[in-house]
């Protein structure tokens, strides 16, 4: 049987030279890589995203937002503006709110991110917070609340009972285009327990 | 306006070191860019209206961090959020000037990450210069906010020079009422600065709000034990209560003696490139009682000389009426 260029035969060998072909730009990309002066970011870096560690190769521009959405598949965090004007981006590090689109994703390496994922129990409970806004309609269109809850929970770690004011501050670096923001407060009031 | 979601391919640096810093620092120069907090750094990227090719990430380097006492007043590491400032229970029993001012910079979350060296050294806030048009501060030769047609409702009053922008930012005169002292490390060297001296007009320097040059980085702001405890009082005057610039700010430190004003220094911010020293009515208020009838003594005082663009005139009786709140407040 003579060859010939069947489909299977073509596709193997398109397989094949790609192959050869991205792991000679793996080569060149490591040889530059030691050229840089030291102090550059190595791009496969390890996350601690909702308590599990993650290998992700990040580049060294990335936002943490971006490697969030689209690399480790947690589309709760959402982009609004993409400028840390709206908050819809809202995730803790450290138990401390950020805005996810305005945080580099190399700067979190070795801290504890947190994003609306992470916050149910294992058995699939709701945290506080997610059933309290539930409980009080808090969101309308849905949009801003993963920010909003996460900048909730950050409140109620270091304030277990905020006064309405506190919780109002507290939230105030997320906007909710729907005006639901009487609603969270409830949220958060019951969250703390002060509402019955 | 072309806006994008990701920043192009830069390299980044993380120095822990501020060696390492420096000397990065000096030898990228122009290309480089510091990296605090980050927040007036990424919307310039995204709109590609500036394009460093490496970030210097500083924020590893843990000698710029932390709150210290030392033997006169404080020493603040440059890396200090505006979070950790406005809480810092030292600051606030000594300084609640400046605990007040780091409290109503921006949002919450930006405060998390927003730190004092990248809140007096943030760029200015014009539109038309932030858009990337080739105004006289992004080295073209017009000022597209001082147009018959401009939009320049938050443009300065005083000293503008070619360009009409300016200081955005909400602890600078804080720091200057305080007598802070900035303490700016280049390779191999340190100089200390005061916040007066810091900040620059656009006469003497229209691409730079600071007199640090690209190869230096601010590493701590020292605030003497001088105004501890004064009389303070800070208002920041914006439309929105969260994530807007001032539209007029005030910062005013007053030691009283006896009921009347023996010293006192009253700055305003965001009505022109640096923050302002209001030294006309600091002089008039001397041996004073902080009252009302003081308080009409200077009425009109702070806004004398003001040279209003288009539509910026309401920013003058706003100056004169926070005068007279520090004075009676």
């Amino acid at each position: 049987m003579t060859p010939k260029l069947t489909r299977r035969r073509f596709i193997k060998s398109v397989i094949f030279f790609g192959a050869a072909a991205s792991s000679g730009a793996g080569f060149y990309l490591a040889s530059a890589a030691a050229q840089r002066p030291a102090g550059g970011v190595e791009r496969l870096v390890s996350l601690n995203v909702n308590g599990r560690t993650r290998r992700v190769d990040v580049m060294p521009q990335e936002t943490l937002a971006h490697t969030l959405r689209y690399k480790l598949g947690l589309t709760g965090t959402k982009l609004g503006c993409n400028r840390g004007e709206c908050g819809a981006c809202t995730v803790t590090v450290d138990d401390v709110t950020n805005y996810a689109c305005s945080t580099l994703t190399h700067s979190v390496k070795g801290r504890q991110v947190v994003t609306v994922e992470g916050l149910r129990a294992a058995d699939g409970t709701l945290h506080a917070v997610q059933q309290a806004f539930i409980d009080e309609l808090s969101p309308q269109c849905g949009f801003c609340t993963p920010g909003q809850i996460m900048s909730a929970v950050a409140l109620l770690k270091t304030n277990p009972r905020p006064t309405r004011e506190e919780a109002r501050q507290a939230l105030s670096g997320n906007l909710c285009r729907c005006g639901a923001y009487d609603h969270y407060l409830n949220g958060v009031m019951r969250a703390s327990g002060q509402l019955s | 306006m072309p806006a994008y979601d990701n920043m192009p391919a830069m390299e980044l640096y993380q120095p822990v070191q501020v060696e390492d810093a420096l000397s990065l620092a000096s030898r990228l120069a122009d290309r480089g860019w510091l990296l605090g907090g980050g927040q007036d750094t990424y919307g310039w990227i995204k709109d590609r209206a500036k394009r460093p090719e490496a970030l210097i990430d500083l924020n590893g380097i843990e000698s710029m961090r932390g709150i210290r006492e030392t033997s006169d007043g404080i020493e603040i590491g440059a890396l200090a959020t505006l979070t950790e400032i406005s809480t810092n229970p030292l600051i606030r029993e000594r300084y609640e000037l400046l605990a007040k001012a780091a409290s109503v910079v921006a949002s919450p979350q930006i405060r998390n990450v927003g730190t004092i060296a990248g809140n007096v050294s943030q760029d200015v806030r014009c539109w038309y210069y932030r858009r990337g048009l080739d105004c006289y501060r992004a080295g073209g030769n017009l000022c597209y906010a001082d147009t018959p047609e401009a939009q320049n409702r938050e443009h300065a009053l005083f000293n503008a020079s070619r360009c009409v922008a300016v200081t955005p930012s909400d602890t600078g005169p804080a720091l200057v009422a305080l007598e802070a002292q900035m303490v700016i490390s280049r390779e191999g060297g340190q100089r200390v600065v005061a916040a007066e001296d810091f900040f620059v007009g656009p006469a003497i320097n229209i691409t730079r709000t600071t007199v640090m040059g690209p190869d230096e980085i601010l590493t701590a702001v020292r605030i003497p034990a001088k105004w501890a405890n004064a009389d303070f009082f800070y208002e920041k005057v914006a439309d929105r209560n969260v994530w807007d610039f001032a539209l007029v700010s005030i910062a005013a430190a007053m030691r009283t003696e006896g009921g009347n004003i023996q010293e006192s220094r009253l700055v305003c911010g965001a009505v022109e490139c640096t923050p302002r020293r209001l030294r006309s009515v600091e002089q008039a208020i001397q041996g004073q009682p902080r009252n009302q009838a003081t308080a009409d003594m200077v009425a009109g005082m702070a806004s004398e000389g003001a040279q209003p663009l288009t539509h910026n005139h309401f920013k003058m009786p706003l100056m004169d009426n926070l005068v007279q709140r520090a004075l009676t407040a």
